[in-house]
């Protein structure tokens, strides 16, 4: 089986839109999270919701990166995939050393096109208007898939997996799975959503989860998540591919793990994510000893925090207490679909770094947690083995291990 | 029974598709199998119902139909007192 190996990254997130931007917000701890404005069709902009912030992304638009054709087929989502995923193909050569068949696409995207979806809707059921007639490729979910194909002219296998919450882990394990076990030779992975609509922020006002101010993981005053959107991207290649043109090599992935709670359709169960984790870890042919930074899905709610944790310990046993934990969610919020690719390119910068991001806005960690949390300012570390953990809505867990590149 | 109570009373029938009249004020929400998914769906159904807005930090402490049923009336009394200083 190859060695995997990462060789480009990209991102228009909320804490920045492009790489160098992303990773000095991130060990800044500055969030990109911060009111809630100009939401369209809304009255005044105003989703009428109890929660007041977001994490926006207020720095993109489409007219300076896409033609009008492509910009009118897409919405959002597939706009902030493209340009994520040029950054990545950018820095790694991509195609200047892999051909496009031998390429794969794998995206994480669950929301889809939203702002189009009700925006058409709306319009149908006031005043039964004709739907536009791009209203099916704006708002199939696959739509950054394809763009990002279309985009870049490759021709290999293309998908996106939609699994909430874990969409992008999953999507970058498989990616992982396929590039080393040579089905491909190189992928372009990640996950994109945009899903900051004026139905969708009411959907969740509803379930009663959101922070009413912005979330503060594995706090002991912790109260909801924070919504966000964004697109991250990594390109991964063999290591021999890699090495044979001497290209710079910024992490390595070496571990995947999935499960199913098989539970319940919101609450999280502690089993299924330790699963996960276990899985990866072997799967990296690692131990548990090995394990020296853990991104947490950390999404700031009672549930998935305190089961999370129990994860943990279950997985790590004493260890569960000792071995760093943040969550980057207090940064660039929880952009669903996406949230696994921004998470596992702040892990890869992290590692790559020495330098482990630390969780924003948390003063007082929850001690009933008993985790140990990096709050305050980033933490250096050595070479060593991460997880990022995904545990999504119906209990879909994902999991994957990067390992600090050092030159060997 | 009054109003509020037999309104509330049904929209809990009608979340777990069961004969209203099996459900008593007494009832607790363990005896009917309520989950956390219901509870949601319930406190949903019952404001719509009833124009008011349950708090969240109210909604752990509700244990059986009577707490339902009586934090409805106290939220519609509050509404109506609100809105009569309004005026």
């Amino acid at each position: 089986m190859n060695r995997v190996v990462i060789t480009g990254l990209g991102c228009v997130t909320p804490i920045g839109s492009s790489v160098a931007a992303f990773r000095e917000s991130l060990f800044a701890g500055r969030t990109g999270i911060s009111p809630i404005v100009n939401v369209a069709d809304a009255p005044e902009g105003d989703p009428g919701v109890r929660y007041k912030q977001a994490a926006q992304i207020f720095d993109f638009d489409p007219a300076q990166h896409l033609d009008s054709g492509i910009a009118t087929a897409t919405n959002r989502n597939a706009q902030l995939a493209i340009v994520a995923a040029r950054q990545a193909a950018e820095q790694a050569e991509l195609l200047q050393h892999h051909a496009p068949g031998d390429i794969a696409i794998i995206m994480g995207c669950a929301c889809g096109g939203r702002a189009t979806e009700e925006s058409e809707v709306k319009n149908l059921y006031t005043r039964n208007a004709r739907a536009h007639p791009l209203t099916i490729v704006r708002t199939m979910s696959s739509s950054g898939a394809s763009n990002i194909s279309i985009d870049l002219k490759i021709t290999g296998p293309t998908l996106d997996i939609s699994t909430a919450c874990a969409s992008a882990t999953h999507a970058i394990g498989l990616a992982f799975q396929m590039v080393r076990t040579g089905m491909s030779t190189a992928a372009i992975c990640g996950g994109q959503e945009a899903p900051l609509s004026w139905g969708f922020y009411r959907a969740w006002d509803s379930m009663r989860v959101v922070s009413p101010t912005q979330c503060k993981p594995y706090a002991a005053n912790r109260d909801g998540m924070t919504l966000g959107e964004g697109a991250a991207m990594l390109v991964i290649e063999t290591f021999e591919s890699a090495q044979a043109r001497n290209a710079t090599i910024l992490g390595e992935i070496v571990g995947f793990g999935m499960s199913a709670d098989a539970n319940h359709i919101t609450q999280p169960q502690a089993e299924g994510a330790a699963m996960a984790m276990r899985k990866a870890i072997a799967d990296a042919g690692a131990t548990p000893d090995d394990i020296g930074y853990i991104n947490a899905h950390g999404t700031g709610t009672q549930a998935n925090d305190a089961t999370e944790a129990a994860a943990i310990h279950l997985v790590f046993g004493e260890r569960g207490s000792q071995i760093p934990v943040s969550a980057t969610k207090s940064l660039h919020g929880h952009s669903i679909g996406a949230s696994g690719a921004l998470e596992a390119l702040a892990t890869v910068i992290g590692l790559q770094d020495g330098r482990l991001p630390h969780t924003a806005g948390v003063d007082t960690p929850d001690a009933a947690l008993n985790v140990d949390l990096i709050i305050n300012e980033p933490r250096a570390t050595g070479p060593t083995i991460a997880l990022s953990n995904s545990l999504a809505f119906g209990g879909l867990n994902a999991v994957i291990a990067l390992k600090t590149y050092t030159g060997k | 029974m009054d109003d509020v109570s037999q309104r509330t009373i049904e929209i809990i029938a009608k979340a777990k598709n069961i004969p209203a009249d099996s459900i008593k004020p007494e009832t607790s929400f363990e005896e009917i199998n309520i989950d956390s998914l219901d509870k949601i769906n319930i406190s949903f159904e019952v404001e719509e119902a009833f124009n008011i807005e349950i708090p969240d930090e109210a909604l752990g402490s509700l244990k059986t139909v009577g707490d339902v049923v009586n934090g409805v009336k106290q939220l519609i009394e509050a509404k109506a007192a609100g809105s009569a200083s309004a005026s």
